[in-house]
């Protein structure tokens, strides 16, 4: 199962290769991962998604909670959660194709953030599953270039993820 | 102000550090003529950076008190690895200092660099890259702090050359107290998992204690012996955990796992509720998972909540420090006890009935070589039991020689076994000694090793003679790599692809060179009488090369793949 676990750490030169290390030496697999300091500097949030059964996980959470720079997470799939993807993707816009993909980008509240003679820069964001479903619609297009952030996310309400 | 090679040395000092085993090197000069300058850290110069790390991982197990390193950047860095690796397998704590080039010159390929930090992370509880001199005295308490509370572990300092610059002086404060909001390890158990475990280990019919290393790190010994003897419940203790509980007792069952004792295995296999204690349920104790403790429920005490529930589901997991756990337990059970019925009373007799009869197998029963003069592998332990009278601090290496030992010398007192269980280290016996020996200098330290293993670090019989360590080395000569032939024997037909020593040297003219004294053995009836001799011989390092039967193989060991812990070989072609 997919999930996504966001982890507050300690902002210091090292943490995020320890992080990294860890899946890499315990062949846990990493989908996505963003890690960006928060609004207190010494302190950044990561936020990384994997696919894993629920002992996985288990396991995957204790691990990163055992790094000494790791000082608390969270599996926001546990609970009711928002989450949050940035995607820029350049394809190729010409003729009669122009209209037509932005009839397309419109429909998923995707921005055109730069047009050319021949292309369109389009920034879309939402759930991951938002941003493969507009993929897949563009796929008659000639897509250039694709960008994506990995995802963020928080929990839904009063819940917060801090010291 | 000083600088950040006399701050670096008056830190461990404030740590009590007696002793640094080390060796020096260009990034590291800095801090040697800091050491220099000083006479209450001795510094003990091995002849390998690795036997650094496993002199000071020996030194750390017989006293619970962190091992410390010191090596050069680069080729220093990378020989401490192993050591590095042997300790974080085994949970010990141990603090390795190790050199940096200078702070411009790191990622440019400079002489003798090495990413340290990046080589150590798997292997390492934390690690630091000391930036600036002012940041040493930090990195260093929290270092010693991380690398012995919770579950204890190797940490590693990486100090640039020019952070510890003699003519670059800096403000000195050793920190007293530290919070890190990022590190807390539990403090107690949870008293109402506690209480639940108490309740179940008194419904118990078939109950089971198995236990591991992590009493013996944790110090709860004394806890461990008051519930299984209040309590007359079967133990068994790992490989790592043997003298946890006294060996010798009626009810230890020895060792469980892949050479584990017949009655232990057994009693695993049959348990109704087994109770784990800072034991991990490693594939060499468990074998096949989906056939462990088939019929138990599992109680489980660790320090790391991340050892529970790894390999094996388990029913009450308790996160805690294994003594006050245990002390709580204890506690809680103790006016219970009378309350106990007939019923129950008689069905634990039933369980012990059954136990006593799998002990008549007598699995680890010794019968001589029909020649009377051959030595068995496992009589030459039984006579260093005999002669010490079981006494004595027993290292060992890696291979047969380190079953036989675990399993034919019981030990009565935690820290009195060492051996490298989970890395499995060979070359980690005769360092680890020395390190032992470093801390008693009036007790006996005898290092069990095989004419392999002890190839690995010989070269630290040049240390033993420098600092005078009159260790015991006794070689289980067998002429070939033991263990794997064994394997090459029960599993590749007995094709035996290069595990045969050849061209050994001669061992006793080779201690001699050292200026040690060697003995060698060839037939039983010499044994005792120079084993005795050795021993005899308190100041001097003795080194005791015996030729072993080279056929002998471990028994009991465990079937694999798909079997159970109760699928054994107990002897050449005979299993359960
Ligand atoms: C550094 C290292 N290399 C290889 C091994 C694999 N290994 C395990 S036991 C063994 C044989 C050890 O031979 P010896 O020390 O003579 O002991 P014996 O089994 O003969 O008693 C080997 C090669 C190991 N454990 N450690
Ligand atoms: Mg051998």
């Amino acid at each position: 199962m997919r999930r996504i676990i966001s982890v507050l750490i300690e902002n210091e030169a090292g943490a995020l290769s320890r992080v990294v290390g860890l899946f890499a030496q315990r062949s846990y697999n990493i989908e996505t991962l963003t890690v960006a300091p928060t609004e207190d500097e010494t302190l950044s949030r990561l936020t990384l998604t994997t696919s894993a059964s629920d002992t996985q996980v288990e396991q995957i959470t204790k691990q990163l909670n055992k790094l000494i720079e790791v000082i608390k997470l969270v599996d926001l799939t546990d609970g009711e959660h928002i989450e949050r993807e940035l995607m820029l993707i350049k394809v190729k816009a010409s003729g009669a194709q122009r209209a037509e993909i932005k009839r397309t980008a419109d429909i998923f509240r995707g921005q055109i953030v730069d047009v050319t003679h021949n292309a369109y820069t389009i920034q879309l964001a939402g759930t991951s599953d938002k941003l493969d479903a507009f993929l897949r619609a563009m796929s008659e297009s000639v897509v250039l270039e694709v960008v994506r952030s990995g995802v963020s996310g928080l929990s839904r309400g009063e819940k917060v993820l801090a010291i | 102000m000083l600088s950040g090679g006399d701050i670096l040395i008056r830190c461990l000092q404030e740590e009590d550090v007696d002793y640094v085993f080390g060796y020096p090197g260009g990034t590291v000069l800095h801090i040697y003529d800091s050491l220099y300058k000083q006479n209450r850290i001795k510094h003990i110069l091995v002849r390998h950076e690795q036997s650094a790390t496993h002199m000071a991982d020996g030194y750390a197990r017989s006293t619970g008190r962190p091992g410390v390193v010191l090596v050069t950047s680069g080729p220093g860095a990378t020989n401490a690895i192993t050591g590095i690796a042997t300790a974080y397998m085994d949970s010990i704590p141990m603090v390795v200092i190790s050199g940096q080039v200078q702070s411009h010159l790191i990622g440019t390929d400079s002489f003798q660099e090495t990413d340290m930090v990046g080589i150590s992370r798997p292997i390492v509880k934390h690690s630091f890259l000391v930036r600036d001199a002012r940041d040493i005295a930090t990195a260093i308490k929290k270092a010693f702090y991380i690398a012995t509370s919770g579950r204890p572990g190797p940490v590693v300092i990486d100090i640039p050359k020019d952070i510890t610059n003699p003519t670059e002086l800096v403000e000195y404060d050793y920190p007293k107290q530290l919070t890190m909001r990022s590190y807390s390890p539990a403090a107690k158990g949870h008293t109402g998992q506690i209480k639940k475990a108490v309740a179940m280990l008194l419904e118990a019919e078939r109950p089971m204690i198995y236990a591991g290393g992590g009493v013996i790190q944790g110090n709860a010994s004394d806890e461990l012996r008051e519930l299984t003897q209040m309590l007359n419940y079967p133990i068994t203790n790992t490989l790592m955990g043997l003298g946890a509980f006294p060996g010798t007792d009626r009810q230890c069952l020895g060792m469980l796992g892949m050479h584990g004792t017949y009655e232990a295995n057994m009693a695993m296999h049959h348990c109704d509720l087994l109770i784990a204690m800072g034991a991990r349920f490693d594939d060499r104790v468990t074998n096949t998972v989906s056939k462990f403790c088939p019929y138990a429920k599992i109680i489980h005490i660790d320090i790391d909540p991340a050892s529970i529930s790894k390999n094996v589901t388990v029913d009450v997991p308790i996160v805690g420090p294994i003594r006050t756990v245990l002390a709580e337990m204890l506690d809680i059970a103790r006016p219970k006890m009378a309350k106990r019925t007939k019923t129950q009373l008689a069905r634990l007799d039933e369980w012990w009935d059954q136990i006593e009869g799998w002990r008549k197998q007598d699995c680890l029963q010794v019968t001589p070589c029909e020649d009377g003069t051959t030595i068995k592998p496992q009589e030459v332990i039984q006579a260093v039991y005999k002669v010490t009278g079981g006494t004595s601090y027993v290292t060992s290496d890696v291979g047969q020689h380190q079953m036989f030992a675990a399993l034919y010398h019981p030990f009565d007192e935690p820290r009195k076994w060492i051996n490298s269980g989970g890395l499995g280290t060979m070359g980690f016996g005769l360092p680890a000694a020395m390190g032992v020996q470093m801390a008693y200098p009036d007790e006996v330290v005898t290092c069990i090793t095989g004419e392999g293993s002890i190839q690995m670090n010989i070269q630290e019989l040049s240390t033993c003679g420098q600092f005078a360590l009159p260790v015991k080395i006794i070689n289980l000569n067998n002429r070939a790599l033991g263990m794997v032939k064994q394997w090459q024997d029960m599993q590749y037909d007995g094709r035996h692809s290069h595990s045969y020593m050849d061209s050994l040297p001669d061992f006793v003219k080779l201690v001699e060179a050292y200026g040690h004294v060697g003995f060698k053995i060839e037939s039983l009836d010499e044994l005792e009488p120079v084993l005795q001799e050795a021993y005899s011989l308190k100041d001097k390092l003795v080194f005791v090369d015996v030729m072993v039967d080279p056929e002998e193989h471990v028994y009991p060991m465990q079937v694999a793949p798909n079997g159970s812990m109760r699928d054994m070989w107990l002897k050449k072609g005979v299993r359960t």
